[in-house]
């Protein structure tokens, strides 16, 4: 056995399960219980990581979500490959497999220490920037060699053979945190039989109390924890959620917790039953009380070469020797402003190992926990620090003087003491992240020396989360503010019996952020205030010398508590220093914004199951089916797949796009075609003043449309702008149904509801969606009344049945309401069926239409055919800037309408009434083989001096097949005036292509086709 | 992700199932053509922005599509209150803390509607 | 088939009246996957009620109420988001708003009955829409019923939220749907036809892990 420094007994692993893993391509061993961390200590690993930017080896520095230098990249093959996962947090299994995720070529040996040799005084805060960034052409070059060497880990590769998902929660009270204090809170709450959700981000609950030195009831605290998890486990209103992390506190007390479900297990998830169960889980909790249990984090201190390997905060020791039965080194020095931190030396003598000395910052310290360590026989230097770590791959000992905090000076001489591990403590950060997600700003609290939460209605903090650290107290507050929580959820619940602590009395830390130097800080060795980012406390220094006074700014300036790091544990040592800089005090210089999230979430957890064929929903009609069988390519027309076109087989070969499409397009101009149009917006509209809304809305008249007749309306809003088109049909004298464009159908409806609702309640009339209950399927084609008169009792005769006019009857044997009106130009049947029959109807028409080579066309023939008439698109030719006379369709605009319609009073502006508005025409291109680019601008003189003035632009253009020339539809300044004249569209290639404006009418001009 | 409470619907539902639709309590002027240019433009396109206590218009767009107003703080994002079409707020600018006006008229519908209904 | 009423709405019976076969919206994922068979360790089942009679009522809640005691014998849910059922369970009507009600009974009973309704509702300001061909229903049973919801929509599930009776209309995947729980195992999901594949390929992939099977 290699673990060099594992305790023969304690602990919280099981010494039984012996499990390996590889590190930087070594095997070692661990225990079950271990995390990643605890097994490499024990394994006497001293470098887990090179620096961001210097490249300096670091090692281990704490034990939980605060980490900065032990982020590893874990995966043994390319697709389980995760980036950025915390080693302290990473509960180990058999077969892990983790590298460094820097250094290059490895953590050992780093090329790229060079740089950090060199450098020093060469990488300042915003250096990057300075350098790098000019000439700006180089940006790219310079970009990738420092990523090469600067990684922040990679992303898979292959395909993630895990999946993932999202659980919706709900509660009345959400306890984040499941140490001492959020335990005393749940056991409250869950009494009260209100729903609590219980979650902690470690593999166990229990938080402090799982490396306790406290007894609770003269037991072991660890006994304590099992009795209120057994209890809380029996509650129906309770659930637990352990490897669980709050991350991120969004409105109104909805907030994302991810649960790592089997990340403990192994690289993937493990195979159940017949499934995989889901890696990682994104709950999505709305809570009615939130409470934070969230702890605090440990300060370390800010000394000269404070992150060579072997410097620790002190609670790490405690945590490493006491949980995972690993003592991370022979000899310590403990750094202290505090009475807590007493406790790593004594854990460390408990286990026989040589605690060298505690060098406290205080004058005369007296606390229980310091006459402990005299009594047991440790050298206690007072009013004292480590100025510096000495040592290179590890530390080899520790220089220590007298100094005087408050005047940031070193005092006495310094004596240099051998030691290979230094723990440091400069006091406790509440954990106040989550209640920073809020908003709301943090408040200094003097007495603690941290800032605590404010909190906003409905959220509650509790114990070290406000700056209450002590045990017994914690309990009481967790209690507490649980009661508080659930009296204002009007459930309260009675006290619970707390456990007895015997607590020792603990005398006043002293604030101490930075060690003072006998250089000053810009020369002396350099001070980490943030290992993950590599910021020193000169680079602070600096930053407030240039001009940074918020802190807002030297944050960016310098990138402390950046990224993944979000200042754990440099926040606070950072703004001390920046307040020694600019002679202010820590409140005045006031906190950062912490931003979720509060450690880094997988894609997978976020994407969760929206992902593959469940990324975005897919909208069929009754007809898909068909559609598939007889090969369709399909487009996406907003979520509705329709056809696009049908490629038929020719000669073994597949038909191109343009080819079939040039097919569809003469089928239907020449025979019969036949589209499926189910995803038109349909609206039942009834009531006694449905014609009067009808009025109000579009911006033609409805006053003498009569049953069985139907007209095509244009819908504005009230700037004037063409918002949809469609047809809409009389069915009763108090009974429509209106159409709409596919993606316009969910729009038009809260539209009509929007007006009916807000402005005219009064008028009687109820708008029902039946855009699923109706399948439409259009015939058209001089063919068309042919081929459906043989399957339909309907009479066809043209004057029986106009263009225009809609009937009823029995198509293939199923009712049917028929509509003739068209959008192709042609002789046009739109024939709706209850969904349900589609099918039916669909192939009855191919049966009969062999002889006819009924056609089945896609949406690109349908835009071809309708543009060769200039028929619109909304939202196509239109783009909200557009008016109807900007359209040419001022027939279809009821001036003396006598309701002041939506849209009216817009149409009489004065901008709506220019004469150089850009307005549709049609363009024809001179050269008959070009085909027009959609969204091409358009100028009038190409040879101006760029920039040229921009006239219009391309808005639909198609090959015509029955024209054999290109066409496009386009909006020109006053285009209507220009027809004749020659327009010049310069494309990205340098060809200037001319067209001459037309009208938008390509063919069938005086619309004779489709009254036949 | 906001939680709001749907007048119609009396209950908190999640954001996911509202639309926002711009500021709350912006009359369309009665007759239109009496409006200058100026005054049209005002109508469609200036809206405030204010730092506080803002009326806004949503529909429970998933749920019981009824248009409705609430009442919210820009800052905090708090809701302070959601009302139907044709309530006033109880909370402005000008009373921040609530006016003292109660929703007689909701209760009273809420009452006709359960009468109404002979279950 | 159709019949113009006093009111001067045009109604319209869909059914043909010779055997022409209906498809459900799910026939097409039928066509392409088929579904999972219940198993032994099926903890959620899945059933599809097809082509069933789907009537959306619009007006006020008294004249709805007579209306429809005097047709079908139960009336309007007294409350926001709850659902009525006749003693059968067969026919339901359930709030969706303060004016509007669905009305599901079986399949080919709707057109009879909106003609009833309306003969009972006479001039009142109502409207009354068949929507039979755009939705189609689902059933969702088993003990892990619920937590294949929690995973699908953000609305509250549990049993103090969402008793037998209630029924709402909420966000379910990326789509919507309406959800109702008319017994205490029992959850009915009502979906709209262009969404019913996407939902129902959601409901599968979400509950695999509970051996989902679906009953035919
Ligand atoms: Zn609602």
């Amino acid at each position: 056995m290699n673990q060099i420094n594992r305790l023969r007994e304690g602990g919280r692993i099981d010494r039984a399960r012996t499990l390996s893993f590889t590190f930087n391509g070594k095997r070692y061993q661990g225990h079950a219980g271990d995390t990643l961390a605890s097994a490499l200590l024990a394994n006497g690993v001293n470098i887990v990581n090179r620096s961001f930017k210097y490249s300096r080896p670091r090692g281990i520095v704490a034990a939980g979500a605060e980490e900065p230098n032990a982020l590893i990249q874990l995966g043994g093959t390319e697709s389980a490959q995760v980036p950025n996962v915390r080693a302290t947090q990473q509960a180990l299994f058999d077969g892990l497999t983790a590298q460094s995720t820097n250094g290059w070529p490895n953590v050992q040996r780093d090329l790229m220490s060079l740089v950090g040799k060199l450098g020093g005084r060469f990488m300042p805060p915003g250096f990057y920037y300075k350098t790098f960034m000019a000439p700006a052409s180089m940006w790219m070059t310079y970009e990738k060699v420092i990523r090469k060497g600067a990684g922040l880990g990679r992303s898979p590769m292959e395909r993630d053979p895990d999946s993932y998902d999202h659980l919706n929660q709900h509660c009345d009270l959400l306890v984040i945190g499941a140490g001492p204090v959020g335990l005393a809170a749940a056991l409250t709450a869950a009494r009260s039989g209100t729903r609590v959700i219980l979650c902690d981000e470690q593999e166990e609950m229990g938080g402090s109390l799982l490396d306790s030195r406290e007894l609770l009831d003269n037991q072991p605290a660890v006994q304590w924890v099992e009795r209120v998890l057994d209890e809380l486990a029996q509650c129906d209103n309770v659930t637990l959620l352990p490897r669980t992390t709050a991350n991120g506190y969004h409105d109104h007390h909805f907030v994302t917790l991810h649960e790592r479900r089997t990340e403990h297990l192994g690289e993937t998830a493990p195979q159940g039953a017949g499934y995989r169960p889901t890696r990682s889980r994104m709950h999505r909790v709305r809570a009615g009380q939130v409470l934070l249990a969230t702890g605090a984090h440990e300060r370390p201190l800010v000394y000269g070469s404070n992150d060579v390997p072997g410097n620790l905060v002190a609670g790490a020791v405690s945590t490493y020797v006491r949980r995972y039965g690993v003592v991370p080194g022979n000899k310590l020095i403990l750094s202290t402003t505090n009475d807590y931190a007493y406790r790593a030396a004594l854990d460390w003598l408990d286990v026989g190992r040589e605690v060298v000395a505690i060098v406290d910052a205080r004058q005369a310290p007296d606390g229980e926990l310091v006459a402990q360590a005299r009594a047991r026989g440790i050298r206690i230097i007072e009013g004292a620090a480590v100025l510096e770590a000495k040592g290179g791959n590890r530390v080899s000992g520790a220089r220590i003087a007298a100094i005087d905090a408050e005047a940031f000076k070193v005092t006495g001489q310094a004596e240099t003491l051998a030691c290979d591990t230094i723990a440091s403590s400069g006091g406790y950060s509440p954990v106040i992240h989550l209640a920073s997600h809020t908003g709301a700003r943090p408040s200094w609290n003097e007495e603690s020396l941290g800032f605590v939460p404010s909190l906003v209605r409905g959220v509650h903090a509790a114990g070290s989360a406000r700056g209450v650290h002590d045990l017994a107290e914690g309990l009481a507050d967790g209690a507490a503010m649980a009661e508080q929580a659930l009296e204002a959820l009007d459930r309260p619940a009675g006290p619970i019996a707390l456990p007895q602590v015997d607590s020792l009395r603990e005398g006043a830390a002293c604030a101490f952020y930075q060690v003072p130097h006998e250089k000053p800080t810009l020369r002396g060795p350099k001070q980490f205030v943030d290992q993950q980012n590599d910021v020193t406390a000169a680079a602070i220094e600096l930053a407030t010398r240039e001009g940074f006074e918020s802190i807002e700014h030297v944050k960016r300036y310098t990138a402390m508590g950046f990224g993944t790091d979000q200042g754990k544990l440099g926040n606070i040592n950072g703004m001390a220093i920046a307040a020694r800089c600019l002679g202010k005090t820590i409140p005045e210089v006031g906190t950062t914004v912490f931003r979720p999230n509060y450690t880094p979430v997988t894609f997978g957890a976020i994407v969760g199951r929206h992902c593959r064929d469940l990324f975005d929903p897919e909208r069929y009609t009754a007809l898909h089916q068909w559609h598939v069988e007889h090969g369709a390519e399909f487009e996406d027309v907003g979520q509705w797949k329709r056809p696009w076109y049908f490629p038929k087989t020719v000669n073994g070969k597949s038909e191109t796009l343009d080819e079939a499409v040039a097919r569809e397009c003469l089928a239907v101009r020449q025979g019969v075609g036949v589209l499926d149009a189910s995803t038109l917006g349909k609206i039942d509209i009834q009531g006694p003043d449905a014609r009067e809304f009808l009025g109000r809305v579009y911006t033609n008249k409805w006053a003498k449309l009569a049953p069985g007749r139907v007209r095509y309306g244009l819908m504005c809003k009230d700037d004037g702008m063409l918002m949809d088109d469609g047809t809409t049909s009389c069915l009763g004298e108090n009974h429509f149904l209106m159409t709409t464009t596919t993606g316009g159908a969910a729009g038009v409806m809260e539209w009509l509801e929007l007006w009916h609702q807000t402005e005219w309640p009064e008028l009687q009339v109820y708008f029902t969606s039946v855009t699923d209950h109706w399948a439409t399927i259009t015939v058209t084609g001089p063919e068309a009344r042919k081929l459906l008169s043989e399957i339909t009792d309907i009479d066809l005769d043209k004057e029986q049945f106009k263009f225009m006019d809609w009937r009823e009857g029995q198509v293939a044997d199923v009712p049917a309401r028929v509509f003739r009106i068209s959008f192709t130009g042609e002789l046009a049947y739109e024939i709706n069926v209850q969904a349900n029959y589609a099918l039916h109807v669909w192939t009855t028409l191919f049966e009969h239409g062999d002889k006819y080579d009924l056609t089945p066309y896609g949406t690109e023939t349908m835009h071809v055919l309708r543009a060769e008439k200039g028929l619109i698109i909304a939202g196509q030719d239109t783009d909200g800037s557009v008016t109807p006379e900007d359209l040419g369709m001022q027939w279809a605009v009821g001036y003396d309408k006598p309701f002041p319609w939506i849209g009216k009073r817009a149409l009489s502006r004065s901008d709506t009434r220019r004469k150089d508005r850009k307005q549709l025409v049609g363009l024809k291109p001179k050269d008959s083989a070009v085909v027009l680019e959609e969204g091409a601008q358009i100028v009038f003189d190409p040879d101006h001096a760029i920039p040229m003035p921009m006239v219009g632009h391309v808005t639909s253009s198609y090959y015509s097949a029955i024209l054999g020339h290109g066409i496009a539809l386009a909006v020109v300044k006053g285009g209507h005036h220009r027809i004749g004249e020659t327009v010049y569209l310069p494309m990205v290639d340098g060809q200037v292509h001319q067209a001459e404006i037309v009208s938008n009418v390509f063919y069938d001009p005086k619309g004779e086709r489709q009254h036949v | 992700m906001f939680h709001i409470y749907c007048p119609y619907c009396e209950e908190h539902r999640e954001e996911e199932e509202f639309h926002p639709k711009g500021q709350a309590h912006i009359a369309r002027p009665e007759e239109p053509e009496a409006c200058s240019d100026e005054e049209w433009g005002d109508y469609l396109f200036f809206r405030d922005n204010p730092r506080g206590i803002h009326h806004e218009l949503w529909v429970h767009a998933v749920g019981c599509r009824k248009f409705f107003n609430i009442t919210r703080h820009t800052v905090s994002y708090a809701i302070l209150e959601t009302y139907k079409m044709g309530e006033l707020p109880r909370f402005t600018a000008e009373f921040p803390e609530g006016s003292l006006s109660e929703k007689v008229t909701t209760e009273a519908e809420a009452m006709s509607r359960q009468e109404g209904v002979k279950a | 088939m159709s019949n113009l009423v006093a009111q001067n709405i045009r109604t319209f019976e869909t059914h043909p009246g010779v055997e022409i076969s209906a498809e459900s919206p799910l026939v097409f994922f039928h066509q392409r996957s088929g579904a999972p068979a219940p198993c032994t360790e099926s903890r959620v089942a899945l059933r599809e009620r097809a082509l069933l009679g789907h009537l959306i009522l619009r007006g006020g809640a008294i004249v709805l109420d007579e209306a429809v005691h005097s047709v079908l014998g139960f009336g309007l849910p007294a409350y926001p988001n709850a659902l009525s059922r006749d003693e059968g369970g067969e026919r339901s009507i359930q709030w969706l708003s303060p004016d509007e009600w669905l009305l599901i009974v079986p399949g080919g009973e709707e057109f009879g009955l909106e003609g009833k309704l309306r003969e009972a509702l006479g001039d009142a300001h109502y409207a009354i829409v068949n929507v039979s061909g755009g939705q189609t229903l689902l059933e969702l049973e088993g003990e892990a019923a619920r937590e294949l919801l929690m995973k699908s929509t953000p609305y509250d599930v549990h049993p103090d939220n969402f008793p037998v009776g209630k029924g709402v209309t909420t966000v379910f995947a990326k789509a919507n749907l309406i959800l109702r729980r008319p017994t205490e195992t029992r959850w009915e999901l009502v979906l709209r036809r262009s969404f019913a594949d996407y939902l129902y390929r959601w409901i599968l992939d979400a509950g695999e892990a509970y051996a989902i099977g679906v009953e035919v």
